[in-house]
């Protein structure tokens, strides 16, 4: 039990996450019971996809840091893998998509051995600056600029944001004593997705008013402000568990947290409606793809990193 | 042992290659054969394609699983020959054809085992992202096996991912959109039309941009 890789306060978060999604299990399983004439088939592959990317998750944290590492890098792959693959991309780009590709695993390496500066900036500097002058080589200028926005965008969403839940794990632990690394990032991805469940599930109670019919029509003022209640109050309750966030931070925390990953959700929504595409993949049956999960995470992983290292590291 | 390396081979290194380095999007997955014999038709834009076509089937298939290849790029070296005959199990057929009966007597013979054979009517893999015109070789073959089912498959991201003559390997997801099994209609010309109708309805399916 000493040797797993986090203190056992994010062991006991792990155990909650496992209780809640125990209770959904239940909750789908005594519906279909109860009302045995409704179809509840897309919930329940809902529920059992979030089982696998919980189990997947929590194996990550839990074992070791470096497979943490491991684990987000994968994730950077995957959503960048799911990008290039709907967005149009030029036959002439393919190399640099190529090299667009290895900064996975040396923005992560950056990540493993604490480099900041390097970590901070490699990806909006030297692979915004790096990137064109390949595409200059290959010598296609036509759509050149459209082609160098689309893959610079891609990146900063999928490989720069992503990384930085990875790099709260190489923050130093004297600065959270309570939960550590893994505390931050399991306080983070919890709020932000059982944000997206809450803004859903309130958005279906009481949903009146939309919000931005043009970009997400399901998207309602109810959902959103029941979202950031329920994140608000988790934030609140989880936060000296998990984190050093004093009262007050603890609840601008949990306010950011749903703000961001609304518009997070919300952004990405534009981006598969620009391209013309419903879902961005098909890998996690009853959500989508990868970028369909991880869209909030694109705006509240950055926001939060650089919240709590301004306050506290 | 050509046995067990095969199964390694498709079962360990290229379901990792295809399911988690590329990714695949399968619509209609459930219209794939469970048995043989059968004929999968596909178009062609890359190597990967086969490697693609292998890992939609269950293991318990791979041995039947049998890809028609051109004889004439596949046996050119006895190194790539033995790879091509034994790990990959191709059945190898003649492009350009003296008589046609010996050309596909080997995929005949196949049938007749109850294999799952892979065809590429369109002859080579040609540019990326472009399905060239079907050559009539597959009708002629259905002609001679008309219980046998032929499922049309229209398969995008390939030819992004590993074009003709590129070494560098560039991850994208590939599309697989697999069609409802054609039986023979009586004739050869028939045949060919409704098997073009089904390849443009499986591409029109996914709607993709020209790559260009």
């Amino acid at each position: 039990m000493m040797d797993l890789a986090v203190k056992p306060n994010v062991l006991w978060a792990v155990a909650g996450l496992f209780a809640i999604l125990l209770s959904a299990s239940l909750i789908v399983f005594l519906l279909g019971r109860a009302n045995p004439q409704k179809n509840y088939a897309e919930l329940r592959q809902r529920v059992n996809s979030w089982w696998v990317m919980v189990v997947m998750f929590s194996l990550a944290m839990v074992l070791s840091r470096k497979l943490s590492l491991v684990f987000f890098g994968f994730l950077s792959f995957m959503a960048l893998k799911e990008y290039l693959s709907l967005v149009p991309t030029r036959r002439a780009d393919r190399r640099v998509l190529f090299w667009a590709y290895l900064t996975i695993p040396l923005q992560y390496y950056w990540v493993a051995i604490g480099w900041y500066g390097m970590f901070i900036i490699f990806i909006p500097v030297y692979v915004f600056l790096f990137l064109p002058m390949r595409m200059v080589l290959v010598g296609e200028t036509k759509d050149f600029l459209h082609a160098a926005g689309v893959l610079h965008w891609g990146l900063m969403a999928t490989v720069f944001s992503v990384s930085h839940l990875a790099f709260l794990l190489a923050l130093p632990e004297a600065g959270n004593p309570s939960g550590g690394g893994a505390g931050l990032v399991l306080f983070l991805v919890f709020l932000t997705e059982f944000n997206d469940v809450a803004q859903y599930v309130w958005g279906k109670l009481l949903g009146r008013h939309k919000i931005i019919p043009k970009v997400s029509p399901n998207k309602t003022w109810e959902g959103f402000l029941g979202g950031v209640a329920t994140s608000a109050l988790c934030a609140w309750l989880l936060a000296p568990w998990l984190t050093p966030l004093s009262l007050a931070h603890s609840l601008a925390v949990g306010t950011l947290i749903p703000v961001a990953g609304f518009i997070g959700d919300v952004v990405i929504s534009a981006v598969k409606r620009d391209i013309g595409v419903k879902d961005s993949g098909s890998l996690l049956p009853g959500h989508g793809g990868i970028l369909d999960r991880i869209d909030s995470l694109t705006y509240t992983a950055p926001l939060f990193f650089h919240f709590i290292r301004y306050f506290y590291f | 042992m050509a046995r067990l390396l095969r199964f390694l081979f498709f079962g360990v290194f290229i379901r990792a290659l295809v399911l988690v380095f590329l990714g695949l999007n399968v619509r209609h997955r459930e219209r794939l054969p469970s048995q043989g014999p059968a004929i999968l038709v596909a178009n062609h834009n890359s190597h990967l394609d086969t490697m693609v076509l292998v890992s939609l089937l269950p293991l318990r298939l791979l041995p039947k699983i049998r890809p028609a290849a051109a004889m004439d790029y596949f046996l050119r070296n006895r190194l790539l020959a033995w790879f091509a005959l034994n790990i990959v199990g191709i059945i190898p057929v003649a492009r350009r054809p003296q008589g046609r009966a010996p050309v596909l007597g080997g995929l005949a013979e196949a049938l007749a085992r109850g294999d799952i054979l892979i065809f590429f009517p369109e002859g080579s893999r040609g540019e990326p992202e472009q399905r060239a015109k079907f050559k009539s070789g597959i009708a002629h073959l259905a002609e001679g096996h008309p219980e046998v089912p032929v499922i049309p498959l229209f398969m995008h991201g390939l030819g992004k991912a590993l074009p003709k003559g590129e070494a560098i390997l560039v991850p994208f997801f590939c599309d697989v959109f697999v069609g409802k099994p054609l039986h023979w209609p009586g004739g050869r010309a028939e045949f060919m039309a409704a098997l073009e109708v089904a390849m443009q309805a499986l591409e029109q399916e996914g709607g993709f941009s020209a790559w260009e």
